[in-house]
């Protein structure tokens, strides 16, 4: 079962920096682990990560095998305007988890 | 050798017998300290963190599936209130007998009562991921409540078996927890700070499982940490042990979901 969480300012001025975060539930399995057996267990990473204000990329990651379970992306962005800001991860085999979250910018 | 060992026995028989009193059953160390102070200034902000502690991953899942209406319109929420009031600080009020069955249950294994009871659901095994929501769920409710509880005394001797467990020395290595969590915490050992083995972060999220885990699971990673064939979660010896660390960790708060090496 694969939930998201995402962190943003509700109300912002404009021209403040603003800090955005992302975590997602995911096992991000390296490919690198062998099971109680021996038994290689297969890589499942989210490969990319995502995040775009009202349209505009505002950050993009490429994800690789190093990066924990669970991953928590903290960043800054200027606050612009209103709007929605999306966030998105694509894990591997295409599958796409998507969050969003308001912001009112005054 | 036979006298000695009869001997050995009848002190062992009275020294179980003299404890009387939960007050007797109190552990040792002056100062009880909880896990979360033995972590790293990081690992503790991120506990503190109520957004980027993993484990809210499992609160938010676990809303979810309170929230959800599993039988006819029927939900948890439905009884327990919509944003989990009538759940506020009943953590530590677990594990406790049932008055139905008459036995020990623990938050787990309520919320399967809850839910062959009142929902027609299944039975979740134990360290299912729902399950362990759902418990993440309950017992965040409690956040931040200091530990007491009215021990009853139909409750005592299941607290002096978990005690017993908690004091025999078992497995190859032939220790028992007592020894390091009672007589060693605080030294280091392999790299780490060992505590005082306290329950009130679980369900916690481990760095070493990379996921949010059972106190179940934990006493069963450190019994085969000493060697010793370790028993199913939510076992009765299990159970009793958690009851007798409720009683060992009265005065601290409820962390849970914690972060935990």
């Amino acid at each position: 079962m694969i939930n998201t969480r995402v962190s943003v300012p509700a109300n912002a001025n404009k021209g403040d920096v603003i800090e955005l975060k992302a975590l997602i539930r995911h096992p991000m399995e390296s490919g690198h682990r062998r099971g109680p057996r021996g038994e290689a267990i297969p890589r499942d990473i989210i490969v990319k990560f995502e995040c775009e204000y009202n349209n505009n990329e505002v950050l993009s990651v490429d994800v690789h095998p190093g990066v924990s379970a669970n991953p928590l992306i903290t960043f800054y962005t200027i606050a612009t305007k209103s709007g929605e800001i999306n966030f998105k991860w694509t894990d591997q085999h295409g599958q796409v988890w998507t969050d969003q979250a308001k912001i009112a910018v005054s | 050798m036979r006298l000695c060992v009869f001997f050995s026995l009848l002190l062992f028989v009275l020294s179980n017998e003299q404890l009387t009193s939960y007050a007797d059953m109190m552990p040792p160390p002056e100062k009880v300290v909880s896990g979360y102070e033995f972590l790293t200034v990081e690992s503790k902000a991120l506990q503190d963190d109520d957004f980027a502690n993993p484990g809210m991953l499992w609160v938010d899942r676990g809303f979810e599936l309170y929230s959800k209406e599993v039988f006819g319109n029927q939900s948890c929420s439905s009884c327990h209130g919509n944003d989990g009031e009538k759940l506020i600080g009943i953590a530590d009020t677990y594990p406790k007998i049932d008055s139905q069955s008459g036995e020990l249950i623990n938050i787990e294994e309520r919320i399967n009562l809850c839910r062959s009871r009142f929902l027609a659901q299944s039975h979740l095994p134990y360290e299912d991921d729902d399950l362990l929501a759902l418990t993440a769920y309950v017992t965040s409710k409690s956040r931040g409540k200091t530990i007491t509880r009215d021990w009853d005394e139909e409750l005592k001797d299941h607290v002096r078996a978990g005690r017993n467990y908690f004091y025999n020395r078992r497995g190859q290595m032939n220790l028992s927890c007592s020894q390091c969590h009672n007589d060693y915490w605080g030294k280091s050992m392999r790299g780490e700070t060992v505590s005082q083995g306290h329950s009130n972060g679980f369900p916690t999220y481990r760095f070493e499982w990379q996921h949010l885990g059972s106190l179940h699971r934990r006493f069963r990673d450190c019994d085969l940490g000493v060697r010793a064939e370790p028993h199913e979660g939510g076992s009765l010896i299990y159970k009793q042990l958690e009851l007798y660390l409720r009683l060992r960790s009265e005065g601290l708060t409820i962390e849970s979901p914690s972060v935990r090496r």
